[in-house]
């Protein structure tokens, strides 16, 4: 899974936490959760266990406190893609 | 000067009606809300049948976001936003444009547990070494105050937001709470109220404690029989109950409808001394909250037209008769009318007193008596303490200007109402 296919999975898992659909319609690399998305910091757990279902992959702890943008979330991602790759 | 408070808004989710509408033509035909429960039956309980407000999918979509609603798992919740929403509406009060909290308004909406369906799952999930998989739905579904935090929020509220817990007095004591913020001059509106969830995991301990029946799982709408010779122990019940409270001041000014008016009541303790236990009520202390809440709404005795009982259909109804007959000390042949609400919808514990505080009002206000359900066979004992004709087992359409609720909970506790048709003039 390259990079933009892991953008567009990803967005479909946020579209249910955020409000804002003009903010969600510009999702890009830049785009912060919290700030541009005004998504409930409680839902940010959520948020990874729904990406653990999705690409069946686990998020450990230090990772999730890192994934609070779209790039850090999509670099974690194809991290432990390639870590499950080489399993 | 102290504030009179006043209703001006009801919603409802019971057994038998979950809109106002549905549920006042319900009781006026004394239409019973008790159905088998398969799942009971599955899981060998005694008692197969209880009293659970029907609710589609889409009703309850109406009330809560996609969000809200993947991982919504606590039956008490549903009940009563929709039931706090409703009344919120029904009392005219416009939730949308108001990004400023109601500095004004708040909310008592008691529960005796929360989400109990939502622990399950998630202390299953706990011991099964998946404790990352709870998210973050468990806490605000299992916290006994998520009912009231999840009202206040959809409606915006900036007053006091708290949830009470007392039992089955829990509902009763909601609205005096709710009365005693408004009356002085803290609040000028309080949404009261209290919520019950549905299923086994709730009604699992009253079954295992047998004071409940279980001599009706074939005929479900015949088993709750408060007054009656044959009642046989309660049926467990769910649901919600929810009433606006006002200033008339605040209700006066914005032309709202006005239900009745909340004249005063009381709760008190028996304090398991005596008579009185942690499962039963001490006499003295019962007759003592029924003769101080008339004290406090400045009521006499004789102008009581209607008590709402709390009598559950075991053998304590007698007793409550009894109470009701010493604190009230009235001639035999001037003693009020008496009903139960508990014959058509069950003992909806933590939501009992609201539900029946909700029915009360629209009796009030309507002006009608509802029948007393599967009590033809009247209990002697009690017959031997009142006249048949104070117990009406048929509608009765009159107008009635003060009626007297009584709710009595585990703790040997025990919380009386006064409330009074409000006059329109």
């Amino acid at each position: 899974m390259n990079r933009e296919e892991i953008i567009e999975t990803l967005k479909t898992i946020i579209e249910p936490y955020s409000e804002d659909a003009a903010a969600l319609a510009d999702i890009d690399e830049n785009t912060d959760f919290i700030k541009d998305l005004k998504i409930n910091s409680a839902n940010l757990v959520d948020i990874v266990l729904d990406v653990e279902e999705k690409f069946n992959i686990e998020i450990d702890n230090d990772s999730m406190a890192k994934m609070l943008t779209v790039k850090a979330t999509t670099e974690i991602i194809a991290q432990k893609l390639e870590e499950h790759a080489g399993q | 000067m102290d504030n009179r408070v006043v209703i001006t808004g009801l919603g409802v989710c019971a057994p038998n009606g979950t809109t106002i509408n549905e549920f006042s033509d319900a009781i006026k035909q004394g239409i019973s809300g008790i159905r088998h429960q398969p799942d009971l039956e599955t899981l060998n309980f005694s008692c197969q049948i209880a009293g659970k407000p029907l609710l589609s999918e889409e009703r309850i979509s109406r009330y809560f976001s996609p969000l809200e609603l993947r991982n919504l798992n606590s039956t008490g919740i549903i009940y009563g936003v929709i039931a706090g929403l409703d009344a919120w509406e029904d009392a005219g009060l416009n939730i949308e444009n108001n990004n400023e909290p109601d500095w004004d308004s708040g909310t008592i909406f008691g529960t005796g547990t929360s989400g109990i369906d939502k622990f399950r799952w998630a202390i299953n999930k706990i011991d099964a070494l998946e404790i990352k998989k709870l998210g973050s739905s468990v806490v605000i579904q299992t916290m006994a105050s998520g009912v009231s935090a999840f009202i206040s929020g959809k409606l915006g509220l900036g007053n006091q937001i708290s949830t009470n817990s007392s039992a089955c007095a829990t509902g009763a004591e909601s609205i005096l709470l709710a009365y005693e913020r408004i009356k002085t001059g803290q609040a000028s509106r309080m949404l009261a109220g209290s919520t019950s969830d549905s299923g086994p995991y709730i009604w699992g301990g009253f079954d295992a404690m047998k004071v409940c029946t279980f001599k009706h799982n074939r005929d479900p709408e015949k088993g709750s029989r408060p007054m009656s010779a044959t009642a046989s122990g309660f049926v467990p019940g769910s649901g919600a109950g929810a009433l606006v409270l006002e200033s008339l001041e605040s209700a006066l000014a914005r032309k709202a409808k006005i239900y009745a008016e909340v004249c005063g009541g009381h709760v008190n303790s028996g304090g398991q001394r005596g008579l009185g236990s942690m499962t039963a009520p001490n006499p003295v202390a019962v007759q003592r909250c029924i003769q101080a809440a008339l004290r406090n709404a400045e009521i006499e005795a004789h102008e009581i037209d209607l008590i709402n009982g709390h009598l559950t259909a075991t053998s304590k109804d007698a007793l409550e008769i009894e109470n009701w007959k010493i604190a009230l000390q009235l001639p035999d042949d001037d003693f009020p009318y008496i009903n139960s609400l508990k014959g058509m919808i069950g003992h909806c514990i933590a939501a009992s007193g609201s539900i029946e505080c909700v029915a009360s009002i629209l009796e009030l206000s309507e002006g009608f008596i509802f029948p007393n359900i599967n009590c033809e066979d009247l209990n002697p004992d009690i017959t031997a303490l009142i006249d048949a004709k104070c117990i009406p087992q048929t509608v009765i359409h009159q107008p009635i200007n003060i009626l007297a609720k009584a709710s009595f909970g585990f703790g040997d506790i025990n919380a009386c109402i006064i409330f009074k048709k409000y006059p329109h003039e």
